[in-house]
This record gives structure tokens, C-alpha cells and sequence, in this order.
């Protein structure tokens, strides 16, 4: 099924080091490793054959996003897939450079992820796609990249029809992939600290409490795998149950495995210098992004109690592995 | 990390058992309220078995030879999930279908085989585990029940405890230390198939904090058994064990012992109407878990059906599951009791005491928590 995976987590690895992930942040980043990526096609991994595109499935996109997360990635790569294949649906042709994505009404505020970097915002407004400019540029100082972005229908280009709600439903398939992406990482970082680090004379992986730590931080990473596995299991963009049990599953999971990151790493975790900082402050903002856990969990909760169907009838129906 | 943990779907075929597994729990629970329908694991039925075994529902991994179904985890998966979501009484032929008959067939004689297997498959023998003792918990190894070569066998002295069903079942594969001391640790010890009705045997119930008793203490005293009683091979207990408890942890029950409460509650919700974004948020938040966790088991289950022996995957689903297990009486009596002018039926009220009482085994039985996060951690390289 991924022959094209260990290809493109080497490019990733090699577009998106450490050093480049915070040059980033800082504002310069590499236009070279954008074009880089344009040329390799896989940023229409998800548009059909006859469009042009790759016509990956959703189920086999996952794991591509679970690429970025492990590595950080700043640019708005996972956004720009999603993008280029709702504006391929529409029969639109896309636009060169990085597409932020959001659902949002026009005229009004809203911080979306990778807008600092991107050119295009392709946004969701009343059961219709728009794409519109951002201005570009990153406002604060928290190197999220991301940015407060007003859109104006006016301005903005008409693209179609869309489920509502799909979009942030796609958006939110792929923060829960970039969370599990980045939990992974993190999780690996960790037990191998913890492995190396010595105090009162041995490595402090061999101290129970730390053991006990580390296993619930494993469990939550593979949790917010499956549960990304599970949103991208059905049709693209998403039904709700599939996107609502993704996002929430590993927005929950996110906090705690930054938590559990940082104890474990002690001081040297909150310094800059260390790489630990790159993801765990990611996974702080996908966890809010395209909605947290409990926004996720009103909608499914809904969903859940208009069926008269058991529980287990409904994750069964509703929301089974692919 | 822990790549080997992916994504699986239950194949067609199996699938296609589930209307029929459907049907008989129905029928088996029709007349019980949900109290009783919660306590799942521990309704012993036989006359229900025996009634599986007779639809081809039991020893679903065994092969046609010894009156098995030749199919595989999955299918033993959707028997079980069906079994548990209605609250059907699975306690009867539970351990031999999931633990023991799989055991047999791995490492037991032909003669054992044909003895024990199609009996199992039709529902009518029914097995305990005899691993613990009162001194021997989560240090399982440190055993001291002993079983002694005889001229014609085995002699067993010793005490197991916390036997689930042991008063009804017609055997126990115990682990015995068969040489050495409890200081050799993992050398030294054998399992063995005891015939409860052997004569030395004294089986008691230990009545537990719900007022029920499905687990016993059992004391051997010259109890002799026959040579074959030996399954497996002498000194490898300890190997076998470890096999066998990937079977025990990584099921969908490490998952649905609640399950009968959450349904209850969430019809109980439908039936009042209430809907705040409170109330769905908690109802969303347990269907997420729910279902990332069965899709957990099911991806673990992928692997016992590719043969191998996913023991920290396991331990991963078991103690993640029985976090959610706990969690939903707390949430629920929570949710209850925030809005008491709200009218609980007793049925209600009865299932989630039950629940809540007998909530804390659900992460004890099969290993504890913190035995479960050591096998991690050990699998994670830190051990
Ligand atoms: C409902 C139920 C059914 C059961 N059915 C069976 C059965 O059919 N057959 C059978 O053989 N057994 C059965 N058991 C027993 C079960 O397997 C044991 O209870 C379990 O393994 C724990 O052992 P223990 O109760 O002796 O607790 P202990 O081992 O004494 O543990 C007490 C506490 O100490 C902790 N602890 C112990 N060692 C360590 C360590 N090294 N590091 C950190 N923490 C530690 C434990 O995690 C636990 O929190 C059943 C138990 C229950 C509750």
C-alpha cells in the first residue's frame, strides 16, 4: 500500500531538519524546499488520476501526514493536499505556493494554522468553498506560524459547493495525524532520553515511576494513531463521526503526552536549543486547532444520541478500521 | 513506535457470524434487566454454551479435526463483542474458548487434544486458571504450589486463590513449581490440567464487595494426578504462560465491561430528552474512546491471527481499555447525580452500583496496571 511512503518521509526528513524547522519560525523560510515539494507531486497525493493527480486514497494519505507530525513540518504541506484536492473536486485549477485552510465567515477573525506561510487560504462559508489571499506574514511571537486572518467574499473567488462542514472536517483528520506524527516522535525522543540520562547513579528510564510514565505516553500515541487511521477510514472530506472520534481521540491524548514529554526531559526540555520544544508546541496548537476535543465530542455526542442503535452498534457501523 | 499496532477490519466472513451470535444472546438475555445483563463475565450458564457450542460458536480458532470452526481471532472477535454488548452470561465456556483450548492445542499431547477439544468446542467442559495464590500476584513466577513426580504421575500440594469460577468449572490449568524453589524464579515451573473432582481438592467461594461469588480458593492436598495431566513441557510454564496471557489481555472484554451501563445511560438519555452540549460532549468523548479502542483490539487481534504473540500490544489495549472500563460509572454516576431531580430507574440505579463496586477488578483480573505499563515500558527499551 506505501511504496511511496519511505520516499517521502526522506524527503521530508531532508526538507524539514531541525535547523530549517526553526528558520522557519523565524520567518525565513526556504522557498527552495517549497518547490522541492511542488516538483515531487505529492502535494496532489489526493487529487484523482484524471485531474492530474496522484489519487492516493484518503486511508493511504494518513500516513503521509503522520510524516509531517513526526518531523515538524511548518509549512502548511498537509493543508495544501487537502486544498489542491476539494479545488480538483470543484474542477478549479489550484494555485501555486501553500493554501492555509479554514472554516470561518467572512469579515471576521480567525487564527489559522500555516497561514503565516501560506499565499492562499481556501476556506469553507456557508456550505461553500472561497479562496482568498492572506496577508502572508506571522503576527506574534509565539512561532506558531500561525496567523489572525480576515477574509472579504468580495475579494475572494468563488471555487463550489462542499459538504458543510467538510472542510474542517478534513482539517481536523489532519491535525489528529499531525498530533499522532508528532507524538511518535516525541514518544521515541523520550524513551531514548530516558535511557541515557543518568542520575543516582543509573539511567532514569530504570526508575519505575518514569517506566509507568512513559507507558501511558506510548498508549496515547498509538490511540491517536488509530484514532487518525479511523478519520481517514471512509469517504474525503469526512462524514462527522470519522473526523469528531480522530480529532478528539488525539487532541486529548496531546496535551498529555507534551506533559509527559517535558517531565521526563526535565530543564533541558524547555530550552530552545533543544529539539524537544519543536513538537510539543505544535502538538499544543493542533490540539486547538480546526477544534479541540470537547468542540469534537458535542458534535459525535450529538450524533450518538439521535441513533437509536447501542454503542457498540454504532462505532461498529459508523466508525470501523478501514 | 509500536508500528506493528495497525489498522484492521474484520473480514466478510466473520462478519457474516454476527447475526447469528445476535440472535441467541437475545433470546439468552430477553428476561434479564440490565444489572444482571452487566454482569457479563460472570453469568455462568451452561445450558447458554452448550447452546453456542451446538451453533458452532465455540473453539472458533481450532481446527475442524478436533470440532473446531478452523477460522481464526476475528471470528472468535465478533462472537465475543456480540456476547458482551447484549450482556449475554459468557462465564461457563469463557476461559476454556479464549484461553485454554488454545493452550492445548499449542502445546498439548494428540491424546489431550482429542480428549479436551471437542468437548470444549461443544460447550460442554469448562476451565479455570490457576495462577495466582496467596503469596504469588503480580509475581507470578514466585509459585509455590508444587506439583511432585509419582511412580504413576503427579502429586500436588498447595493453594490457589482468586479463581474465577472454579466451583463450576470441571478443570484448572494450574502453574506449579515442579523443581527448584520459589527463588529460581522462571525455571522450574509446569502447567498442569487438574481434574477438579480428583479427590484432595476443597474448593471455596470468596464472596466479593457486590455480594456475588464467581472466584474461589482452592486447596490441594496429596491431590494425584495422572502423568498426562502434564501439558506442555516440563520448565516451560513460564513460557507458556506469557503466550497465553496475550490471549487473555488483548480481547474486545478488556473493553466492554461497562458496556451494559453506558447503554443503559444513553437510553435513559434519549428516553428524558436531555441533550446539553454537556451531556453530548461526555456522550461524544466515550464514543471516540470506544471506538478507537475496539479498533486497538481489532488491530491486535490482527496479529494473534497472524500467528504471532503480541504481548506489550496486548498489555497496550488492556490497560487503555480498562481505564475507559473505570471510567464510565465514575462519568455516568457523575452525569446522574448532577441533575437530581431527574427520575433514575431502579434498573438504572442497580446497574451502575453494581458497575461502580465492581469497577476496580476490571484493571486487577489478567494483570494489574502497573504489571501492564513494566511490559511496556520493557517493550518500549527501558527495561
Ligand atoms: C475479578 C478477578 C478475577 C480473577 N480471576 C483469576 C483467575 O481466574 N485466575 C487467577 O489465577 N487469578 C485471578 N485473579 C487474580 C489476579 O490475576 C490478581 O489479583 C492480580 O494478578 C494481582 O495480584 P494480587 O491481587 O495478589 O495483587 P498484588 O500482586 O499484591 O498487587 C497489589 C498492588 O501492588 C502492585 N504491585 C505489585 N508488584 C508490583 C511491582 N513489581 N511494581 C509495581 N507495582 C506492583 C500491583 O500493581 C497492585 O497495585 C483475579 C482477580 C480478580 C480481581
Amino acid at each position: 500500500m506505501t511504496d511511496f511512503l519511505d520516499p517521502f518521509e526522506r524527503m521530508i526528513a531532508a526538507l524539514f531538519s531541525p535547523a530549517a524547522v526553526r528558520a522557519a519560525e523565524r520567518g525565513e523560510p526556504d522557498d527552495r524546499a517549497w518547490s522541492e515539494l511542488a516538483a515531487s507531486g505529492f502535494l496532489d497525493a489526493l487529487v484523482p488520476e484524471d485531474a492530474g493527480g496522484a489519487g492516493v486514497s484518503f486511508a493511504d494519505i494518513v500516513p503521509l501526514w503522520l510524516v509531517l507530525g513526526r518531523h515538524a513540518v511548518p509549512c502548511p504541506v498537509g493543508e495544501t493536499m487537502i486544498a489542491r484536492a476539494l479545488l480538483a473536486q470543484a474542477g478549479r485549477a489550484a494555485p501555486d505556493g501553500p493554501i492555509a485552510i479554514a472554516a470561518q465567515a467572512p469579515g471576521a477573525a480567525g487564527r489559522v494554522i500555516g497561514a503565516a506561510l501560506g499565499r492562499h487560504l481556501l476556506v469553507e462559508w456557508e456550505g461553500n468553498l472561497y479562496l482568498a489571499a492572506v496577508p502572508g506574514e506571522a503576527d506574534g511571537g509565539d512561532r506558531e506560524l500561525a496567523a489572525s486572518v480576515r477574509w472579504d467574499s468580495e475579494a475572494a473567488t468563488p471555487v463550489g459547493p462542499i459538504v458543510p462542514g467538510g472542510l474542517r472536517r478534513a482539517a481536523a483528520v489532519l491535525r489528529a495525524a499531525l498530533i499522532a506524527g508528532a507524538a511518535d516522535r516525541l514518544t521515541t525522543m523520550t524513551a531514548g532520553y530516558a535511557n541515557v540520562r543518568i542520575q543516582f547513579g543509573k539511567p532514569i528510564g530504570k526508575q519505575q515511576a518514569l517506566q509507568q510514565q512513559l507507558a501511558v505516553m506510548a498508549e496515547d500515541m498509538v490511540a491517536a494513531r488509530i484514532a487518525a487511521h479511523i478519520g481517514g477510514a471512509g469517504s474525503f472530506p469526512p462524514a462527522l463521526a470519522a473526523a469528531a472520534t480522530a480529532k478528539s481521540v488525539a487532541s486529548g491524548a496531546a496535551a498529555r503526552v507534551a506533559a509527559i514529554a517535558h517531565a521526563v526531559h526535565g530543564a533541558i526540555g524547555i530550552s530552545e536549543e533543544y529539539d524537544l520544544q519543536l513538537y510539543t508546541r505544535r502538538l499544543q496548537a493542533w490540539r486547538l486547532a480546526d477544534g479541540s476535543e470537547s468542540y469534537w465530542n458535542r458534535l459525535l455526542g450529538a450524533e450518538r444520541l439521535a441513533a437509536p442503535s447501542g454503542s457498540v452498534d454504532f462505532v461498529r457501523t459508523a466508525l470501523a478500521p478501514a | 513506535m509500536f508500528d506493528t499496532l495497525e489498522p484492521s477490519s474484520l473480514p466478510p466472513e466473520d462478519e457474516a457470524l454476527r447475526s447469528r451470535v445476535r440472535a441467541l444472546a437475545a433470546a439468552a438475555t430477553a428476561a434479564r434487566p440490565a444489572d444482571v445483563r452487566a454482569r457479563s463475565w460472570q453469568g455462568f450458564d451452561a445450558d447458554f454454551s452448550r447452546k453456542l457450542g451446538a451453533a458452532g460458536l465455540l473453539g472458533l480458532t481450532l481446527p475442524k479435526a478436533y470440532g473446531g470452526g478452523e477460522r481464526g481471532p476475528f471470528a472468535r472477535f465478533v462472537v465475543v463483542e456480540e456476547l458482551l454488548s447484549a450482556g449475554a452470561p459468557v462465564a461457563a465456556h469463557w476461559i476454556a474458548d479464549r484461553q485454554s483450548a488454545p493452550l492445548i492445542l499449542n502445546y498439548g499431547t494428540e491424546a489431550q487434544r482429542q480428549f479436551y477439544l471437542p468437548r470444549i468446542c461443544r460447550g460442554e467442559l469448562f476451565f479455570c486458571i490457576g495462577m495466582s495464590e496467596p503469596g504469588s500476584g503480580s509475581d507470578l513466577a514466585s509459585v509455590r504450589t508444587r506439583a511432585e513426580r509419582t511412580a504413576g504421575g503427579w502429586r500436588v500440594n498447595g493453594q490457589k486463590i482468586w479463581t474465577t469460577g472454579a466451583m463450576h468449572c470441571d478443570y484448572m490449568i494450574a502453574l506449579l513449581r515442579t523443581s527448584g524453589s520459589a527463588e529460581d524464579r522462571h525455571a522450574g515451573l509446569s502447567q498442569l490440567i487438574i481434574d477438579l473432582k480428583a479427590p484432595g481438592i476443597t474448593i471455596r467461594p470468596i464472596v466479593d464487595l457486590t455480594g456475588d461469588a464467581h472466584f474461589c480458593e482452592i486447596f490441594f492436598e496429596d491431590v494425584d494426578l495422572p502423568a498426562d495431566a502434564l501439558i506442555g513441557a516440563e520448565g516451560e510454564g513460564w513460557k507458556q504462560v506469557t503466550a497465553e496471557l496475550a490471549f487473555e489481555r488483548s480481547g474486545p472484554e478488556r473493553i466492554y465491561s461497562s458496556v451494559v451501563l453506558l447503554d443503559a445511560w444513553a437510553r435513559h438519555l434519549q428516553h428524558i430528552g436531555r441533550d446539553d452540549p454537556a451531556v453530548r460532549a461526555l456522550v461524544g468523548d466515550f464514543t471516540a474512546r470506544l471506538a478507537t479502542l475496539r479498533a486497538m483490539s481489532i488491530a491486535c487481534t490482527a496479529r494473534l491471527a497472524a500467528g504471532e504473540s503480541p504481548v506489550v500490544e496486548a498489555s497496550l489495549v488492556k490497560d487503555l481499555g480498562t481505564a475507559f472500563e473505570q471510567h464510565l460509572p465514575v462519568a455516568i454516576g457523575d452525569d446522574l447525580a448532577a441533575h437530581p431531580d431527574e427520575p433514575v430507574s431502579d434498573e438504572l440505579y442497580r446497574t451502575l452500583t453494581y458497575v461502580t463496586h465492581v469497577a476496580p477488578s476490571f484493571s486487577l483480573r489478567g494483570g494489574t496496571r502497573e504489571i501492564l505499563r513494566g511490559i511496556i515500558a520493557r517493550g518500549m527499551g527501558l527495561r
